[in-house]
């Protein structure tokens, strides 16, 4: 450090900075505490038209639209009405998601994979958006949209030959495990480089209103990455150029161990982004199966008809650690998850449907206990093709292809001393 | 066949291929109404209109993000970063995200995208308007990148970069964009106008991507050069006396290697030149590459002849240039013995 100096010595009777460090309000061995948590009654967020002006929007990024009340009521304007088979639809889908998780979970603690995320308590959100959304719509997820695979009939087998990173993996074991790909469902390659999506779905939506095509993209950004330029740059050029492009913000207020307030989140909303952008913004219980679903619908809504993005934050909690590698213990109070405010997005869709005279427990128990067979039957079937830990993906051509369309010389050469060293050349 | 300086030879290339196919949509920044602040997509926007041709954002790492996107869509973006200095914001769309598409969807999208950016120092452009940076992209997978000398393999690249399956960067080195430049920064500036390699066929026609040219057969020594220097190369090597043979390497990413080992075969002394800065530089990978296949036909050391580790200097500027000042000297020490 410079000494002071005469010339500066008027800095002498200011006060000392200090450096604020956001830090969340309970730790481990501390009790849980969501008390700072507003939380507005169902029902009672104003649904703008799809075609208001985007500053109509901007009073709701700072409130929550909820649907589903705490007697498992839809009410309000967000309502989006639907029948009791699409609910029956979401309901298992969610509950699915949620039976594949847990199953692949265990997969990876007895040593059949390297890794795995569960979106425990965060279903809704990738399963509502995918029903919201048309089927040619486009999709630019994260890590904990499995979601919306599982909602557009994506075979299961397909998933795990994929964490397994077995013989039968379509992306020839050069993933990690849950980093899926599938063009025919409308579901782009995951990356590990958090955020790069965001801006790659206003790109493809922008192609799609070069052409003159109806589809849409949508968006999923974790609260973490928001921090990312790549989020700037997404809400920038949907902005500019009007994408038809729904960009997500799943709040689930850990990015593994850091709390949403080091990404800013304790400033301000996440939906609230949008204000500065002078985009449509809401923010939206992402509990709430109906809330999503209708805020996707909205907002798929006023992009189809050229009116621009909407930035939606999905207001949620993980529910449990960030992926197999974690453990969540380490750094916020144990079983936060199972004191959120919003309840599970599950149950309270069940709750819905008993409601309304169209569910029981015996059909939800006789749902779960044919989902888990489900499931047990795809993991049977993909483990005939081996799985990491044995029998995984192993084909040294392969591994040089798909670099570029052709071989190159290089890669060429690469390959046969792979060959020569593996003694399979 | 007309005369045509580089800019006029690429803005070609451009309005070919966007005649040709409509899938082709132009970004960048100022390259719109205005036609490119090096005026390449001059007149574009006019005749394609501004849903193919538009300016972006200053904001590169979403330029190419978002050219990703339309080509995963379906559309073939033609990109332009303003400075390569300026492309590092776009570094990590570039290296993690398009150059590796293909490869982690096991070919079921990839990303027929070109970026275009001026490259390479000359104009008193300073440390931010100046730099080589070919050598960061060379290093990375799934991605090709192209370098041309002149006007008719400035088309013909664009075009044959445009129709590629995958992600092309070309690095255009700005300081003959007007006029073939010997690396005499003093004499006066030649047009392209009177060269031959300024003729350009009118309408489609492609330089292969991976093929170097010889710019100059020789007998005595290999000069290993893009861009720039390769006129650099030509112009000391006359200045001298010397019988260099000079391979226009045209492409980096996939590299030539035959061309190069023919010529050093042959002529068993080889000079690496670049601009770029030295360590770690393409020359690097040259230098190894020819020692690994050619070291029994060597009849001295391969001797790099680069830019210096430094940021470029502006008023220094041709203190910093690897010219015939130094390429001169180098081409008299491969010889000696």
């Amino acid at each position: 450090m410079a000494k002071d100096t005469a010339k500066d010595s008027a800095r002498r009777n200011r006060p000392a900075l200090s450096l604020h460090v956001p830090e969340p309000n309970a730790r481990p061995g501390d009790p849980v505490d969501f008390s700072g948590i507003v939380i507005p009654a169902a029902g009672e967020a104003p649904r703008p038209d799809i075609a208001a002006p985007a500053a109509e929007t901007h009073p709701l990024c700072y409130g929550l639209v909820r649907v589903l009340d705490d007697q498992g009521k839809a009410v309000g304007p967000w309502d989006p009405k639907l029948d009791a088979e699409k609910l029956r639809r979401m309901l298992r889908d969610m509950t699915l998601v949620r039976v594949f998780d847990e199953r692949m979970f265990r997969a990876q603690r007895q040593g059949k994979t390297s890794f795995y995320m569960k979106a425990l308590g965060e279903e809704a959100v990738a399963v509502a958006a995918a029903h919201a959304l048309d089927r040619e719509d486009m999709c630019f997820p994260t890590y904990r949209q499995q979601g919306l695979l599982i909602a557009r009939d994506y075979p299961l087998v397909e998933m795990m030959n994929q964490i397994y990173s077995n013989k039968g993996d379509k992306l020839k074991g050069r993933q990690l495990p849950i980093m899926y790909s599938d063009r025919a469902h409308g579901f782009f390659s995951i990356s590990g480089n958090l955020g790069t999506q965001y801006p790659q779905a206003v790109g493809w939506a922008m192609g799609s209103a070069i052409k003159g095509d109806s589809r849409i993209a949508a968006g999923w950004i974790g609260d973490g990455a928001t921090a990312e330029g790549d989020f700037h740059n997404a809400v920038t050029f949907a902005g500019v150029y009007r994408a038809p492009v729904i960009l997500n913000v799943v709040n689930n207020q850990w990015a593994i161990s850091s709390f949403c307030g080091i990404a800013g989140g304790d400033l301000t909303t996440f939906a609230a982004r949008a204000v500065g952008y002078g985009i449509a913004g809401l923010r939206v219980d992402g509990n709430d199966a109906l809330a999503v679903y209708a805020a996707t619908r909205w907002a798929a809504d006023r992009a189809r008809s050229n009116l621009g993005p909407t930035l939606i934050e999905l207001f949620t909690y993980r529910t449990e650690g960030h992926s197999t590698s974690d453990d969540p213990t380490a750094y916020r109070p144990k079983d936060a998850g199972k004191a959120w405010p919003l309840g599970d997005p599950i149950a309270r869709l069940k709750q819905h449907l008993i409601r309304l005279g169209e569910w029981d427990e015996e059909r939800h128990a006789a749902l779960e206990e044919a989902l888990g067979v489900e499931v047990r039957a795809a993991q049977k079937e993909a483990e005939k093709q081996g799985t990491l830990g044995n029998g995984h993906f192993d084909d040294v051509d392969s591994m040089f292809a798909d670099v570029f369309a052709d071989l190159p010389w290089h890669l060429a050469e690469q390959r046969d001393a792979a060959k020569t060293e593996r003694g399979v050349g | 066949m007309p005369a045509m300086n580089m800019i006029e030879a690429l803005n070609d290339a451009h309005d070919v291929m966007m005649a040709r196919d409509p899938d082709i949509v132009v970004l960048g920044e100022d390259i719109g109404y205005f036609g490119g602040v090096f005026r390449v997509t001059a007149g574009l926007q006019k005749k394609y209109g501004t849903s193919r041709v538009f300016d972006a954002p200053i904001a590169e790492g979403g330029i190419v993000a978002a050219a990703i996107g339309m080509g995963l869509y379906g559309l073939k973006p033609v990109a332009e970063i303003q400075f390569a200095d300026y492309i590092f914001p776009g570094f990590d769309q570039i290296f993690s995200e398009a150059g590796r598409i293909r490869y982690r969807t096991a070919g079921e999208w990839s990303v027929p995208m070109v970026i275009r950016s001026p490259y390479g120092g000359g104009i008193f452009g300073g440390q931010t308007h100046s730099q080589s940076p070919e050598a960061f992209f060379a290093h990375m997978p799934g991605i090709k990148t192209v370098i041309p000398s002149n006007p008719h393999d400035a088309k013909g690249l664009l075009i044959a970069a445009i129709e590629d399956p995958d992600p092309v960067v070309i690095f255009e080195p700005k300081r003959i964009y007007n006029g073939p430049f010997d690396g005499h920064h003093d004499r006066p500036v030649t047009p392209w106008a009177k060269d031959p390699r300024a003729e350009v066929p009118e309408g489609y026609y492609t330089v292969p991507i991976g093929k170097a040219a010889i710019a100059r057969a020789g007998e005595a020594v290999t000069i290993l050069a893009y861009g720039t220097m390769v006129h650099v190369a030509l112009a000391t090597a006359v200045d001298n006396g010397i019988d260099a043979e000079v391979i226009d390497l045209r492409t980096i990413v996939p590299l030539d290697i035959e061309a190069i080992e023919a010529s050093v075969r042959k002529t068993g002394r080889c000079v690496v030149l670049h601009e770029a800065t030295r360590t770690a530089g393409f020359g690097a990978e040259l230098a190894a590459l020819v020692q690994e296949r050619c070291f029994y036909h060597l009849e001295a050391p391969v001797i790099r002849v680069t830019g210096y580790d430094t940021p470029y200097p502006h008023s220094m500027e041709w203190t910093y240039f690897p010219g015939p000042a130094r390429l001169g000297p180098a081409l008299k020490a491969v010889l000696k013995d």
